[in-house]
C-alpha cells in the first residue's frame, strides 16, 4: 500500500428503482470522515448515467448500492458500458442486500473488484478501498 | 504529452484525466498550460456564488438547459468545501444537475477545496481554462460565498451571480462575506417564498447607494429555479452584462486583470514554494521553528534570518 | 412531607446506596435519555390520570382507541405480500388467508411503483421482483379474483401512484359489483415520507401533495370505509430516526396532510376518522411500546385543540405496525430474527396496534417464502391466543417506567414539531434535505456504534458463528415472470379501444393543468385499460420531476 498525497475521489450510485438509501448514504458520509472526496448521484440513476458521471469525475472508484435484488444484471450492464467507453481503470465495488454465496462468487466473477453484502461494517469498506487505491 | 492531444479531438476521458492532473497540481501543470494557453479566451465565464442553501445548483442546472437550447455547449466546475478535520469532501451538487448527465454537450466537475495554500483556487483556474480550451462555450463556476478560496475562484470570471433567498440573515451574511462587491447580477432565488420582495427592495436600496461602476447598474432579479420561473429573464441579463462589457471594452480590462493576477500569483506561489523547501530541506526551518516556540526569537526576527542567508537566496534564485 | 416527596428522597438515598455496593452502568434509550436504574411514583412530575390516561376507547387514547380493544376482537393480521404476476399474488393471498390471515397487504414492483409498465425497456429487471406487477386494471382483477372486496381490507403500499392504484381498485368493484362505500382498506399515499427514506417520488411536493389531497378528498365523498392514507413513521425509523424523530417527523406530516384537506374545503371531521397511520417498532421494547402511547395521545391533542375536532374519531390514531423492522434483520444466523420479529410484535401489541404486519425472518436475503409468512403468521396467532396479553387493555399502563417515557416522549416530539414549525414546515425541510440529514445523523451513529459493539447485535457482533453454514429455501423469482406479463399486457392493449384510451388521457392532461379533482379523470383512463405507464407519462409532463437535495 502507497501513501497518495490526493484524496481518493469515489463515486456512490444508486442505480436502478430501488429507493433505499440509508446505506448508501452511511457510506458517504463514512469515506469522507475518512478522507475521501465522494460524489453521490442520488436516486433512480440508469447505468449511462452512472457512467457519464465516474468519466467526467475521473474517479478512482465507483460504488454501486442495489437492495433490490437487481445486482448481478446491473453490474454486468455497467462493466459493459465502462469497457464500451474505453474506462478500465477504475475500482468497482458493490454492497446491498446480496443474498447468496453464489451471488457474491458470481459479481466478483463477472469482475466487480469488491462486494459487501448488508451489515458489512462500513470501515471494511472503507479499509478495502485505502487498500486497493491509496 | 498524448493526453492533450486526445483532449483536442474531444476526448472527454482525457478531458477528465487532464482536469485530475490540474487538480492534484502535479508536477505537469506547467506543460499542459503551455499546450492549452494558445487555445482559451473562447469561452464566456460565468460565477455564480451565494450561501449555502440557496439554490445555486438548481440554477446552473436551469441556466445550462437555457444555453443548450441556444446550441452552445457548457462546461460545469462546481466547487465545495473540503472537510478540515477529515480532509475528506462530500461533492453533491452533480444531484441538482440531472437533466444533463447524458448530454455530451455539458461537461460537469466536482472539485473540493482541499484547502491549502489558496491551491484549489489556482487548480480550479487551470481547470477553467482547460475547458475553454476544449472547446466549451459558457462556462459556469459554482462555488459556496463563504470563504476566502472561493471569493478568489469566483473573481476570475466575467459575470458573477450572487445568489440569496429570502432568508433571515442572508443579505447580512451577504455583506460580511464581501460578496456585495463582486456581484454583477443579484439573484434573489425562492422568490416566491415570504420575504423575497422585500429582500430584493433593500438590496436594490443598498446598490443604488453604492453604484461601483459607471457602465453598470447590478440589477437584482428574482427566480424561482426549482419551478424554472424567472430563468429566462436572468439569462438575458447575463448575455446584457455581457454585451455592455464588451461594447464598452470592459472585457479586457477584465481579463486582462485576471490574467495580471494570474501571472502574480503564480510567481508568488513559485517563490514561496521553493523557499520553503529549500529550508525545510536544510533543517533550518525546523530549528527556527522549535526556537519561536521556546520564546528565543519572535518569527518575524526568524523570517529575517531566512532572508539575510545569501546562500539560501542565492539557491533559490540563481 | 408529602408522600411523593418521601419517595423522592428514599429514591435518591436507594440510588447513592446502590452506587456505595458497585458502579452502576449509564443506559440511554434510543431517543437519547438519560435512564434511572428504578422509576417510581416520583418520577411522574405532575401525573394526572384522568388527563393524561382516561379509560381505553377514551380520550386522549393514550391506552387505546377502542375500549375493550382486543379482548373483543384480536388485531387484523395483515402480512405483506405480492411478487411476480398478478396470477402468482393472488394465489399467494389465498394461501395467507388459509392460514389465518385476515387483511391483504399488497407489495407492488418497483416499476409499477415508480410509474413504469413492465414493457418499459427501463425495467426490465425489476418487473415483478420486490413485488406483484400491476399494468392495467386488468392484472388488478386478477390478484383479487375469488375475493370479493366487500369481504376482505387490502392495504396498498403505494405512492407516487396511488391515485392509478385507487382507480384500478374502484374499477374491480364496479366489475365486481360491490357498492363503492362497502369497499374498505388503506392506501399508503404518504408520500413526504417518500422523499425523506422511501425514493418512490415521482413529481415535485406541490403537485404530489395536490394528488394526495384530491385521493383525500375523493374517498372522503364516495368510498366511507376506505382509508385514503397511511401516514408512516416505519420508513423513517428504517432510515435512521429515533422513536421521537419518527412521532414527530410523522405528526409533522400529518399535519400537512391535514392543513392541504382542510385548504380543500373539507371538513376536519369529515376526513380525520380516516387517517391511518403506520409505525415500526425497533430493538427497544419499552421504549417503542411508550411511543405508541405517546403518539397516540398527542395526536389527539393536536386533532381537539389545534384542528378543533368534534367528532371523537377524529382523534383518535389507528396503527397499523410492524413488528420487528427489516434494518434489524440480520444475514447472520437468520432464525434469528424469528425471535426478533416476536419481541417487536410483542411490543405493538403492547402498545395497542389496529393491524400487524410481522417481518418474516428471511427478509434479509429476499422476500418471503410461504414458509417464512407462515412462521411470522403464526407469530402473531400465538401472541394472540397463546400468551393471553389480549385479556386486559393496556396491560403496562401505570408502569411507573412506561409512563414516564411516554411523557418524556410526548415532551421531546412537541419540541420537534414546533421547532418544525417555526424552521418553515415539513415541505420546506424536506426539499433542503434537512429532515434527511437528520435522520442520517442517526443512521451513521448507529453504524459507528455496531461496529464499535457499543450497540449489541447477536450473532453479528457478538455471539457470532464463524463459517457459518445457512441452508433455507430463499424465495426464487418465476423465469416466465416477465415473459408473461409481457404477453398479457400486449394482450390488453390489443382488445382495448385506443381511441378512447387517448381521448381519455387527453381529458386528464387538461384536468392536471387545472385544479379540478383528478381521480374521476383517472377512473375513466384506467376504464379503458389506459396502463400505469402512460398515466404517469401524462402526469409527469404536466407536473415536471423533483430534484433530490444535495446529501446535509
Amino acid at each position: 500500500m502507497s501513501e497518495r498525497d490526493v484524496p481518493i475521489r469515489v463515486l456512490v450510485a444508486k442505480p436502478g428503482l430501488d429507493g433505499h438509501d440509508r446505506g448508501a448514504k452511511v457510506v458517504v458520509k463514512a469515506l469522507r470522515d475518512a478522507g475521501m472526496e465522494v460524489i453521490y448521484t442520488g436516486l433512480h440513476q440508469n447505468v449511462d448515467q452512472i457512467v457519464a458521471t465516474a468519466i467526467q469525475e475521473d474517479v478512482d472508484v465507483i460504488g454501486l448500492s442495489i437492495l433490490n435484488g437487481v445486482h448481478i444484471p446491473i453490474s454486468k450492464k455497467l462493466l459493459k458500458k465502462l469497457k464500451e467507453k474505453g474506462v478500465e481503470d477504475k475500482t468497482i465495488i458493490v454492497g446491498g442486500l446480496i443474498p447468496t454465496e453464489e451471488d457474491f462468487e458470481k459479481l466478483k466473477e463477472i469482475g466487480i473488484d469488491g462486494v459487501f453484502p448488508t451489515s458489512t461494517p462500513f470501515d471494511t469498506i472503507v479499509a478495502f478501498i485505502k487498500e486497493k487505491v491509496g | 504529452m498524448e493526453l492533450i492531444d486526445k483532449m483536442f479531438s474531444g476526448d472527454q476521458i482525457a478531458l477528465a484525466r487532464l482536469i485530475t492532473i490540474l487538480e492534484n497540481q502535479s508536477q505537469s501543470v506547467p506543460e499542459i498550460m503551455k499546450a492549452i494557453y494558445p487555445h482559451i479566451g473562447n469561452a464566456y465565464l460565468l460565477g455564480i456564488t451565494g450561501p449555502p442553501g440557496g439554490g445555486k445548483s438548481t440554477l446552473v442546472d436551469e441556466l445550462t438547459s437555457i444555453i443548450r437550447r441556444k446550441g452552445l455547449t457548457v462546461g460545469i466546475v462546481a466547487v465545495d468545501p473540503t472537510s478540515p478535520f477529515s480532509g475528506g469532501a462530500l461533492l453533491g451538487d452533480r444531484v441538482r444537475m440531472q437533466k444533463h448527465y447524458l448530454d455530451d454537450g455539458v461537461f460537469i466537475r466536482s472539485m473540493a477545496t482541499r484547502g491549502s495554500f489558496g491551491g484549489l483556487t489556482n487548480a480550479a483556474k487551470c481547470v477553467i481554462r482547460l475547458l475553454d480550451a476544449f472547446g466549451k462555450d459558457i462556462i459556469i463556476v459554482e462555488t459556496v460565498g463563504v470563504g476566502q478560496t472561493e471569493l478568489d475562484i469566483i473573481k476570475a470570471v466575467d459575470t458573477v451571480l450572487v445568489v440569496l433567498v429570502p432568508e433571515a440573515g442572508d443579505t447580512i451574511q451577504t455583506m460580511k462575506a464581501g460578496l456585495m462587491e463582486i456581484a454583477d447580477i443579484f439573484v434573489v432565488n425562492k422568490a416566491d417564498r415570504e420575504g423575497a420582495k422585500q429582500m430584493a427592495g433593500e438590496l436594490r436600496t443598498m446598490l443604488n447607494d453604492s453604484q461601483k461602476q459607471t457602465y453598470w447598474q447590478v440589477p437584482v432579479m428574482e427566480t424561482q429555479a426549482n419551478n424554472g420561473i424567472g430563468i429566462d429573464e436572468l439569462y438575458a441579463e447575463i448575455e446584457h452584462h455581457r454585451d455592455v462589457l464588451l461594447q464598452t471594452g470592459n472585457l479586457s480590462v477584465r481579463r486582462r486583470r485576471q490574467r495580471e493576477s494570474e501571472l502574480a500569483e503564480i510567481v508568488e506561489r513559485r517563490i514561496k514554494d521553493k523557499i520553503v523547501e529549500r529550508i525545510r530541506k536544510e533543517g533550518k526551518f525546523s530549528v527556527l521553528v522549535k526556537k519561536i516556540a521556546d520564546g528565543e526569537i519572535d518569527p518575524y526576527s526568524a523570517s529575517n534570518e531566512i532572508f539575510s542567508d545569501k546562500e539560501v537566496l542565492r539557491d533559490c534564485f540563481l | 412531607m408529602k408522600e411523593i416527596d418521601e419517595i423522592k428522597r428514599d429514591k435518591n438515598k436507594w440510588v447513592q446506596d446502590c452506587l456505595n455496593k458497585r458502579p452502576i452502568k449509564e443506559a440511554k434509550s434510543v431517543s437519547g435519555f438519560d435512564l434511572d436504574v428504578v422509576y417510581t411514583p416520583a418520577d411522574l412530575d405532575d401525573f394526572d390520570y384522568k388527563r393524561d390516561l382516561g379509560f381505553p376507547g377514551e380520550y386522549p387514547y393514550t391506552r387505546g382507541v377502542y375500549s375493550s380493544m382486543y379482548r373483543s376482537s384480536p388485531w387484523t393480521m395483515r402480512q405483506y405480500a405480492g411478487f411476480g404476476t398478478a396470477e402468482e399474488t393472488n394465489e399467494r393471498y389465498k394461501y395467507l388467508l388459509k392460514e389465518g390471515n385476515t387483511g391483504l397487504s399488497v407489495a407492488f414492483d418497483l416499476a409499477t411503483q415508480m410509474g413504469f409498465d413492465s414493457d418499459d425497456p427501463m425495467v426490465e429487471e425489476e418487473v415483478g421482483r420486490v413485488g406483484v406487477a400491476v399494468d392495467t386494471v386488468k392484472d388488478m382483477e386478477t390478484i383479487f379474483h375469488g375475493m370479493p372486496l366487500d369481504k376482505i381490507t387490502t392495504s396498498f403500499t403505494i405512492n407516487g401512484v396511488a391515485p392509478i392504484i385507487l382507480a384500478m381498485y374502484v374499477v374491480v368493484a364496479e366489475k365486481q359489483g360491490v357498492p363503492l362505500e362497502k369497499i374498505g382498506g388503506t392506501l399508503q399515499n404518504d408520500i413526504l415520507k417518500e422523499y425523506i427514506a422511501r425514493g418512490t417520488w415521482l413529481f415535485p411536493p406541490g403537485p404530489s401533495l395536490r394528488l394526495v389531497t384530491d385521493i383525500i378528498e375523493y374517498c372522503t365523498r364516495n368510498l366511507p370505509r376506505f382509508n385514503p392514507i397511511s401516514i408512516c413513521g416505519a420508513h423513517l425509523r428504517g432510515a435512521g430516526a429515533n422513536p421521537v424523530q419518527e412521532g414527530a417527523y410523522t405528526l409533522s406530516n400529518a399535519i400537512t396532510y391535514v392543513n392541504y384537506a382542510m385548504k380543500r374545503g373539507l371538513d376536519v371531521d369529515s376526513f380525520a376518522p380516516r387517517l391511518s397511520f403506520l409505525f415500526a417498532n425497533r430493538e427497544e421494547f419499552f421504549e417503542e411500546i411508550a411511543k405508541m402511547r405517546a403518539i397516540r395521545r398527542l395526536w389527539a391533542r393536536i386533532m381537539k385543540e389545534r384542528f378543533g375536532a368534534k367528532d371523537p374519531k377524529s382523534m383518535m390514531l389507528r396503527v397499523f405496525a410492524s413488528g420487528g423492522a427489516g434494518i434489524d434483520l440480520t444475514k447472520e444466523q437468520p432464525e434469528t430474527n424469528i425471535i426478533r420479529a416476536a419481541i417487536g410484535t410483542l411490543g405493538v401489541v403492547l402498545g395497542g396496534a389496529q393491524a400487524i404486519m410481522t417481518c418474516p425472518y428471511d427478509e434479509a436475503y429476499a422476500i418471503p417464502t410461504e414458509n417464512s409468512e407462515r412462521i411470522a403468521l403464526r407469530t402473531q396467532q400465538i401472541i394472540a391466543y397463546e400468551s393471553g396479553v389480549t385479556k386486559v387493555v393496556d396491560p403496562l399502563g401505570g408502569s411507573y417506567y412506561v409512563e414516564f417515557l411516554t411523557n418524556r416522549i410526548e415532551g421531546e416530539m412537541k419540541k420537534m414539531m414546533a421547532d418544525v414549525e417555526k424552521k418553515g414546515g415539513m415541505v420546506k425541510l424536506i426539499e433542503s434535505g434537512y429532515v434527511q440529514g437528520e435522520i442520517l445523523k442517526g443512521a451513521y451513529e448507529e453504524e459507528k456504534k455496531l461496529i464499535s459493539g457499543e450497540k449489541a447485535k447477536v450473532g453479528v457482533n457478538m455471539f457470532r458463528i464463524e463459517e457459518e453454514v445457512r441452508e433455507f429455501e430463499l424465495h426464487q423469482m418465476s423465469a416466465d415472470t416477465l415473459k408473461n406479463q409481457l404477453e398479457k399486457l400486449k394482450e390488453v392493449k390489443k382488445k382495448r379501444n385506443e381511441q378512447k384510451v387517448k381521448s381519455s388521457l387527453d381529458r386528464l392532461r387538461s384536468v392536471l393543468k387545472g385544479d379540478e379533482n383528478t381521480i374521476p379523470y383517472i377512473i375513466d383512463v384506467v376504464r379503458e385499460y389506459g396502463t400505469v405507464g402512460e398515466i404517469t407519462v401524462v402526469m409527469k409532463e404536466v407536473f415536471g420531476k423533483f430534484r433530490e437535495p444535495s446529501i446535509v
